[in-house]
């Protein structure tokens, strides 16, 4: 049985009063991650849009107990929580990281290869918004290729980022670990049976939630949610499950050109006619490679 | 029960025999026995602790600090380039109040890459919110890591502590060590129930908000308390060991043959032993020169040393590392400490940096100018090198 969206409890652990900018993916991750995992819940947030946006002290819109030690260390952190409640008896918490894309692709990368190599018993959501947004819009190494963001800016010379998105998800499945799956606030029903799923399992589980940032992408507040879309169907993301060796592909994209996922995003806007035909290879590519795998799994 | 142990497997047995809840660790010459033996302990089922093999030594500590606020008793032990990858997460540690225990094995930081005794590594970490303790010996060592946690986890204080010892000079050395009863450190340091922090469902917490300016200077204010607080914690610690186990350690200095003491020498770590030899020397041939073992660094012996300066009329300062620019981390604080309550002589040696041997000789040479200064109350030069090549003393 699958969870429904009326099957979510009425209460929201993660409160009005937060200071998301309007149209924030992050904080519509949030809201539905934490209604899924409820109160019997800490989590650990690193540096990044959603520990600030979540409250300044002394007022806070998390209901469940949290944790900030720094930026780079959440996966440890998390894990260090699991081991002390084990050791108190306290086996039954789910103990999730809420990391950006920063705090996981580059800096965050070591601690989270190790605590998923020890396979410590944790949930790892990334929420993936494409570039370091609380320091306001410097690219990482999920930032796709093309985009504007302040540390790629469009110059006379180079503009945009010159490399393609890092792909975490795929070397998280190089680690083995029970659970990987990428998942988009854009698809609801899809990313609550995931929610669901990390939260009834044990050991490692890795969630990448593509989490769009108006903000950041220069793009309308109110098409949050249908750019999250536009990004599945141009195979841009692509949502599936990596488990027990097998991986399943939750959405075939439609294989839109990827220009119309483009069109309303500022960050794309300097975009060549090359580049654009570039980054349409690079997607059909990954598309591909993510098909290979979930054909060759099964 | 005493045994011939090294100061590495001094360091385990104190983590057993402190019941530490959980340890995270990473390997690092000279500290790695410690690891090695916490895994013995923890694999034959003689420590029943939660044992996180981690990637790094930044792991190491944020794990650590995790589970502190978790609340449960962390340990942690490191050396030299792993203590400086540490040095990020050491803050929160202090800032946070989590009574973290951690020996380090105190050795060269690169460059050059070294591997023997210099405090170089510690030192740079004195601002970080935690105390910090220096061993002569293995008896010394073992009993400072039970007594870490008393002052530790003491509710006046809530501070991390870091368990200094030289590198080889000890970690490696085979010495006889009285290991105390379980039964008895058991009464002595009871079960760790922390009441200020703790990450559990059912009473919601924040540890670790994001805080403006009209609050982190209280917090900043909370951990200089602490600190202070823990002057008077060290020695209380200090005095209920000495009644139950029969070693004093005399709490945050010891003074050695100090009374009527023309020149003091003021020692840090293993070299102190060796001081003790030559100061007996030194007396047995009616010279007035005394020893004041340092050994927390952090909180400062402030007091003690004002009270030790009008004492004597000269006061020299073994430094087993620097602060490029400006001299010996001892040196800058004993004199910072006497400040105003005398204007005696003081003088700085820097000798056995880089794990380099300081020997009898060169203490006959620190004490003999510390006795020169007392009696023409002046000083030559401010910091001296001892053999260091092409440089006069
Ligand atoms: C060691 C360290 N380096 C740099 C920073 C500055 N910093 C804070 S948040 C952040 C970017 C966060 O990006 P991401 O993880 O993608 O989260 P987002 O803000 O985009 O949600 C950076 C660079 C830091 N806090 N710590
Ligand atoms: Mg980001």
């Amino acid at each position: 049985m699958s969870l429904k969206i009326k099957d979510l409890p009425e209460e929201n652990l993660f409160t009005k009063g937060h200071t998301a900018c309007p149209g924030c993916g992050g904080a519509i991750m949030a809201k539905i991650a934490m209604k899924v995992f409820g109160k019997n819940t800490c989590a650990y947030f690193p540096a990044n849009c959603l520990l600030v946006f979540g409250g300044t002290y002394p007022l806070n819109a998390f209901k469940v107990p949290y944790l900030h030690v720094l930026f780079e260390n959440s996966a440890v952190c998390a894990a260090g929580i699991k081991r002390a409640l084990n050791k108190l008896g306290k086996e039954d918490v789910n103990v999730v990281a809420f990391a950006g894309d920063g705090g996981t692709a580059d800096i965050g990368i070591q601690a989270l290869s190790g605590a998923a190599e020890r396979n410590e018993d944790i949930i790892y959501i990334c929420y993936d918004n494409e570039a370091y947004m609380n320091t306001g819009i410097q690219r990482s190494g999920s930032t796709p290729f093309g985009a504007w963001t302040t540390t790629t800016p469009v110059g006379s010379k180079i503009a945009g980022k010159e490399r393609f998105k890092k792909d975490v998800p795929r070397i998280m499945i190089a680690h083995d670990v029970p659970y990987v799956a990428t998942a988009s606030i854009s698809y609801p029903l899809d990313l609550l049976k995931k929610l669901e799923k990390v939260k009834n399992m044990k050991g490692f589980r890795y969630l990448q939630i593509f989490a769009p940032c108006p903000t950041g992408w220069r793009l309308d507040p109110s098409k949050t949610v249908e750019i999250g879309k536009l990004a599945v169907e141009s195979g841009m993301w692509t949502l599936y499950e990596f488990e027990n060796g097998k991986m399943t592909i939750n959405k075939k994209p439609k294989m839109i050109p990827v220009r119309e996922y483009l069109k309303p995003q500022g960050r794309f806007r300097h975009l060549t006619d090359e580049q654009i035909d570039i980054l349409q290879e690079l997607v059909k590519k990954k598309w591909e490679r993510d098909l290979a795998m979930a054909e060759s799994t099964h | 029960m005493m045994r011939m142990v090294t100061g590495n497997y001094a360091v385990a047995y104190g983590a057993l025999l402190s019941r530490v809840d959980l340890i995270a660790a990473y390997p690092i010459t000279p500290q790695t026995f410690i690891v090695e033996h916490a895994s013995e302990f923890v694999n034959d089922g003689l420590l029943d602790a939660e044992f996180m093999r981690v990637e790094s030594e930044h792991s190491a500590m944020s794990a650590c600090v995790a589970a502190s606020a978790t609340g449960v008793r962390a340990f942690t032990a490191t050396a030299s380039q792993g203590l400086a990858l540490m040095h990020e997460v050491l803050f929160i540690a202090g800032a946070g109040h989590l009574p973290i225990v951690m020996p380090v094995v105190n050795r060269t930081v690169a460059s050059p890459i070294g591997i023997w005794a210099e405090h170089n590594d510690t030192m740079p970490q004195r601002d970080t919110g935690w105390m910090q303790v220096y061993c002569e010996d293995n008896q010394e060592v073992l009993d400072m890591v039970i007594q870490a946690y008393k002052i530790a986890e003491n509710k006046k204080v809530l501070l991390p502590i870091m368990v200094n010892l030289d590198a080889f000079i000890l970690s490696h050395t085979v010495e006889p060590v009285n290991f105390p009863e379980q039964s008895k450190v058991d009464k002595f340091l009871p079960r760790y129930k922390p009441e200020h922090v703790h990450l559990s469902p059912d009473d919601p917490m924040t540890v670790g908000s994001f805080a403006p300016p009209e609050y982190i200077q209280e917090v900043r204010y909370q951990t200089e308390e602490s600190m202070l607080n823990a002057k008077k914690v060290i020695q209380e610690v200090n005095d209920e060991f000495a009644k139950m186990f029969g070693r004093n350690y005399h709490g945050m200095v010891e003074e050695y043959r100090t009374e009527g003491a023309d020149a003091i020498l003021v020692t840090i770590g293993t070299v102190t032993s060796t001081a003790r030899e030559v100061i007996d020397e030194y007396r047995a041939k009616g010279k007035k020169v005394g020893l004041v073992k340092l050994r927390f660094f952090r909180p400062f012996p402030i007091e003690q040393f004002i009270d030790i300066a009008k004492r004597t009329k000269a006061i020299g300062v073994y430094d087993r590392s620097i602060s490029f620019g400006s001299g010996g981390p001892s040196f800058i604080e004993v004199k910072s400490a006497i400040y105003g309550h005398t204007s005696i002589p003081m003088i700085n040696f820097l000798a056995g940096l880089g794990g380099r041997d300081v020997m009898s000789d060169d203490i006959e040479l620190m004490l003999d100018k510390t006795l020169e200064a007392a009696k023409t109350g002046k000083v030559e030069k401010d910091v001296v090198w001892i053999g260091t090549r092409g440089v006069t003393p």
